[in-house]
């Protein structure tokens, strides 16, 4: 396939997308079937470009294809041109591959559902979007994508939007992304003002002589829209939230590639941060302070689906603050991407075939030995939890390890804190194992638990697999040679420690977090969550984050509207109405000054008007 | 003599309004077709024009009479980027407003084709205002157009019409008033220079002393700001818009208060640019106030109409800010923000008024859950809302953008601020569609019937613009930027050249 066909990537999505949305009713018999070919479609397409890319080297690899000017105004021009490079080709092939996957599971998770082809409709027009995102030679363009997808998370968080809850997780997300939003415009706003252009390349080729102050604004800004994307601390309230959504939305959306779409960003605006160090310093310090922070909420969570969004927060912290460390950090960044797109995906799936069979109960003390009646979908999860653990040969072994070496060859606070943040990961995955699959039963009454039909597990079979082999992308350092004429060669770096004893000490600190869960929750957990320590509901209520928000912005804010409503009505308004009463004399005669003079008023003007035609077509005609 | 085509341009409606008025009381629907019929004309008409503007350039429909020899008035008409743009708007809208408004006025005051008729006139004279290139002309047509929409308020609105017509009455008549007294101004200094002429090609000769400059851009300018409406003079607004039918509303914000913004650029950056330069850091701070508080009234709204109409106040700071910017980024993207406000806030009001029509109320509290019952009704809903909070990919996008980039090119700090306006966008337009839309199904919703086949007819033409102007704007930019151009010389302002500017083979 040749490059230049590289739009059909997005092309073919949304316009299944657009049929199922315009079809209505028409399509609902095999709506689910077209929007699942069409990802599939894109996704063969993914692999043609990336076979054909194995036929050139080095920078040829970098292929950009210019469909048309955009708009030019004043200095600044932007084309719509799509940049098919080795990065973008690893995000198109993970969101195309795990995004199909993700369809053929829904089909048979969304069956019983009356608007399983609204469903598919949106979800294809998030694999539009996200491609789009991912493929964009512009940043404007990127924006376009990045919103695209922030409307396909908001209609898919919404999707049971009968719920409240689901209206007002959705309407949260899209609010709260928007407040990232303000981080790009105005980055793009910059980038206009300093370099007449916002397209990759010519970014890319001025960072070099921007003045520090700007690089560092810059910076900032881009990663003020990451944070809002991949729910980074601040803005990463929505995420929890989020999970409202249909639970393949939460795997494909909300675990494996949206979310990542800030460590995205990123990564591709290198060439900005590497000028900036007190920008990567804060990448570096926001992912994490994520990658505790998720953590800690993760363990306290007994809704299995905000736990493991606890857990998505966390392992994105990771892959943030290793695109901040800079370019010995990008292509691990990368990396845990996309072992945990792998990884997360296969568990969220999972936790979706256990609500399945249990009656879309979601609360993990009502679970509990079902490792036998759902024997697939225990293994497949028990594939993703070894991975996200880190244990070797899982993927996960690979991915961040490397990241937690990084981390402390950079800092050694930096790095005590990822070896901190992966003893918790192993506690709280322990604890979602324990509580799910092993134990005594705790069901509720009318609960036949029942393994998912093929449709949903083979899915899970495969990502279970990939979880476990994800980690051969790095095999001879593949990873790194493929991404270098992007993000460009990276130095080696040195942890204190040689790197077996590194990986012993992870795993030693892994195995407290593991043995802790253990004996915690290896028997009698209580069917009603216990008060819990201080600490416990500190994390249970997410460290505060949305009290936090309630008390800055939104409750000041409700006061600002409404006394500014109050004052618009009386103030403003009862000013000029006064005045009006003023100069009318009392207002009964206003009244009557209303009706009657002013329509007569008006009606002279019609007259004179009719005259100005006529006198004007007098004149014209001599 | 020949008839120009601008002139035909004018005068078609206006004999559609006469043709309408003709047709005998019983035979409603006739009254209807014709002037649905007229409105079709004139937008094939305009379109001609349109296509032979892009190719042909603007002398071929410029023309000039001597009109009053001793005001030195004189009836003239001619096209430039900015008047296209708003003249095509006119056109489209107009029809668009007719099959949504089909039965909107059958309870009026008066007879519905009396309402028909109004809108045509309304369309003839705001075509000649924007076409007008001679002052007196301009302000004649200006207030012209008062009458029209006072009557189509007054005559077939809700409750509180009659109160919200005089409000916007007064108001408007207040400002040009107040551009008259400038208007007098200005023949006082022509009559001194030697023959009085209010042709704009005479007028941006004369010499004027600063203080003079400045007092006549006042004049304009309050008119302008009036019109448009900015804060503080913005309440009768959402009186109006919350009163009048949905049609009239698209009218009044989508068309007529455009005439503040398009008076701005022609006039007052045209014929006063020093004291445009000199005002500028008051308007821009204005349009910011309007921009945020427009939008932090819209939040706190509880009636739909009113609702748009607030956000249409902090849509109007934006594109005041943009022409104030005086960068070409921002006079091209507030001219298309011109174009996209009238199509996003035309969707939005039509699809309100179906929705409020079904229910007989515009409360917010009233609905609820309206996608379960009327799914289609909800989608239209939302993506009139998605425009207008500029999601990229939608034709508002581009414009909002360049109008921020604009600012923010020379006044970062206003910019910045602005920025937050696009926050706010996304809670006022996603609250009420949660709030309206979502959640349990209310009372009195469940037997809501889903739009018909002529409502969606007439919202179609709209989403098939937002869309295609959001993917491809070239051809409205390209319209557009000969005429921003010769504005920012007559201004004398350039553009800030980019810092660092990579060179031609790296783009």
């Amino acid at each position: 396939m040749s490059h230049e066909l590289t739009w059909l990537l997005v092309a073919i999505p949304a316009v299944s997308a657009a049929i199922l949305l315009l079809g209505g009713k028409a399509t609902n018999a095999w709506g689910h079937l077209l929007g699942t070919a069409a990802s599939l479609a894109a996704f063969v397409c993914g692999v043609l470009l990336f076979v054909q890319m194995q036929g050139h080297h080095g920078e040829e690899r970098s292929e950009t294809v210019r469909l048309f000017e955009w708009f030019q105004v004043g200095s600044v021009k932007v084309d719509f041109t799509l940049l098919i490079d080795p990065l973008s080709i690893l995000f198109v092939l993970l969101i195309t591959g795990v995004g199909s996957l993700i369809h053929i599971y829904s089909i048979g998770y969304m069956e019983h559902d009356p608007r399983r082809r609204r469903f598919f409709a949106y979800l294809n027009l998030f694999v539009a979007a996200m491609l789009l995102l991912v493929l964009s030679a512009d940043y404007l363009l990127v924006f376009v994508g990045w919103e695209g997808v922030g409307l396909a998370s908001y209609l898919l968080i919404g999707f049971w939007q009968h719920k409240d809850s689901a209206a007002v997780a959705a309407k949260k997300a899209f609010v709260v992304n928007r407040v990232g939003d303000i981080g790009l415009s105005l980055a793009v706003m910059s980038m206009w003002a300093l370099f007449g252009s916002s397209a990759f390349v010519s970014v890319n080729a001025g960072a070099e002589s921007m003045s520090h102050t700007w690089a560092t604004l810059v910076g900032l800004m881009l990663l003020l829209a990451a944070c809002g994307k991949s729910a980074q601390v601040p803005l990463q309230s929505w995420l929890l939230d989020a999970m409202e959504g249909p639970t393949p939305v939460s795997a494909l959306i909300h675990a494996a590639t949206m979310v990542t779409a800030g460590v995205y960003l990123v990564v591709r605006s290198h060439a900005i941060f590497e000028q900036s160090e007190a920008a990567s310093t804060a990448v570096v310090i926001v992912g994490t302070v994520t990658a505790l922070a998720g953590a800690i909420i993760g363990t306290a969570k007994d809704d299995i689906k905000k736990a493991l969004a606890g857990s998505t927060m966390s392992q994105i912290g990771y892959m943030m603050l290793a695109a901040g460390l800079g370019p010995a950090g990008y292509v691990f960044a990368i990396f845990h991407l996309i072992t945990h797109g792998f990884f997360k995906a296969n568990m969220f799936l999972g936790a979706g075939s256990v609500m399945h069979g249990m009656n879309d109960d979601v609360n993990m003390r009502h679970y509990g030995a079902l490792r036998t009646p759902m024997k697939i979908t225990f293994v497949t999860f028990a594939f993703g939890y070894l991975a996200i653990l880190g244990i070797p040969p899982f993927s996960g072994f690979f991915s961040k390890d490397k990241i937690i070496e990084a981390a402390f060859a950079d800092n050694l606070v930096i790095g005590l804190c990822t070896l901190l943040g992966a003893g918790i990961t192993a506690f709280y995955m322990t604890r979602v194992m324990l509580m799910t699959f092993l134990g005594e039963k705790r069901w509720e009454k009318d609960v036949h638990p029942h393994e998912s039909p093929k449709v949903m597990t083979v899915p899970l079979v495969i990502l279970a697999l990939l979880s476990l082999v994800g980690g051969v992308l790095a095999l001879g350092g593949w990873l790194e040679h493929w991404l270098e004429p992007v993000v460009g060669a990276h130095e080696e770096h040195h942890p204190p420690l040689p790197i077996i004893v590194m990986t012993l000490i992870t795993l030693a600190v892994v195995a407290v977090g593991i043995v802790i869960a253990v004996a915690k929750y290896r028997r009698d957990i209580p069917r009603e969550a216990p008060a819990g320590s201080p600490l416990t509901v500190l994390a249970r209520r997410d460290l505060y984050g949305d009290a936090l928000n309630e008390a800055v912005l939104m409750r000041p804010g409700q006061y600002l509207t409404r006394t500014l409503v109050w004052l618009d009505n009386r103030g403003v308004d009862g000013l000029v109405n006064g005045l009006a009463a003023l100069f009318g004399g009392l207002s009964g005669r206003l009244r009557r000054f209303q009706t009657g003079f002013v329509r007569s008023y008006a009606l002279s003007m019609v007259f004179g008007a009719a005259f100005v035609v006529v006198a004007l077509l007098a004149v014209r005609l001599s | 003599m020949k008839i120009g085509w601008l002139t035909l341009l004018l005068l078609l409606p206006f004999v559609g309004a006469l043709a309408t008025m003709l047709v005998p009381k019983a035979k409603a629907l006739v009254a209807k077709q014709v002037a649905l019929a007229f409105s079709l004309v004139t937008l094939v008409l305009t379109a001609i024009v349109a296509v032979g503007y892009h190719q042909d350039g603007a002398e071929k429909y410029a023309e000039s009479h001597t009109w009053i020899k001793a005001f030195g008035a004189n009836y003239a008409l001619g096209l430039d980027g900015v008047g296209v743009v708003l003249v095509v708007l006119t056109a489209l809208l107009t029809p668009i407003v007719i099959i949504a408004s089909w039965n909107d006025a059958d309870n009026g005051r008066w007879s519905s084709k009396s309402f028909f008729a109004w809108i045509l006139a309304l369309e003839a004279l705001s075509i000649g205002v924007f076409a007008a290139t001679d002052v007196f002309l301009f302000y004649v047509l200006f207030e012209a157009t008062l009458i029209p929409m006072y009557f189509l308020i007054g005559g077939f609105g809700g409750a509180q019409r009659s109160y919200a017509a005089v409000k916007f009455l007064l108001y408007s008549l207040l400002g040009g008033l107040l551009m008259l007294a400038s208007v007098v101004g200005l023949y006082v200094l022509s009559a001194r220079a030697g023959d009085p002429s209010y042709l704009l090609t005479d007028l941006v000769k004369l010499d004027m002393s600063e203080n003079t400059e400045r007092w006549l851009f006042l004049g304009f300018f309050f008119a302008f700001a009036v019109k448009a409406p900015m804060v503080p003079f913005h309440t009768w607004l959402p009186d109006a818009a919350g009163e009048a039918t949905p049609g009239t509303s698209v009218l009044l914000v989508g068309i007529l208060d455009k005439i503040g913004t398009f008076g701005m650029i022609r006039f007052c950056l045209g014929l006063f640019p020093n004291a445009s330069e000199w005002a500028t850091p008051v308007v821009l701070v204005l349009a910011l106030i309007s921009v945020l508080y427009g939008a932090l009234l819209a939040i706190g709204q509880t009636d739909i109409k009113r609702l748009i109409a607030y956000t249409s106040i902090s849509h109007f700071g934006f594109i005041v800010m943009g022409i104030f910017a005086l960068t070409s980024q921002g006079l091209v993207g507030s001219t298309l923000y011109m174009f996209n406000h009238g199509l996003s806030t035309a969707a939005l009001f039509l699809v309100a008024g179906y929705l409020i029509s079904r229910r007989g109320s515009a409360r917010i509290a009233d609905y609820g859950g309206v996608e379960k019952v009327a799914p289609v009704l909800a989608g239209t809903f939302l993506f009139a809302g998605l425009s207008s909070l500029a999601l990229p990919g939608l034709s508002p996008f581009i414009s909002e953008f360049m109008v921020l980039a604009g600012v923010f090119s020379k006044h970062k700090v206003i910019a910045v601020i602005a920025v937050v306006g696009i926050v706010l966008a996304a809670l006022y337009i996603l609250l009420m569609y949660q709030r309206t839309m979502t959640g349990p199904v209310r009372e009195g919703i469940e037997k809501l019937t889903d739009l018909n086949k002529r409502e969606i007819f007439a919202i179609v033409p709209l989403v098939v613009l937002i869309i295609g102007l959001g993917i491809f704007p070239k051809p409205v930019v390209d319209i557009i930027k000969p005429a921003v151009e010769s504005t920012m010389q007559r201004v004398g302002v350039t553009d800030k050249a980019p810092q660092i500017p990579v060179t031609e083979g790296q783009k």
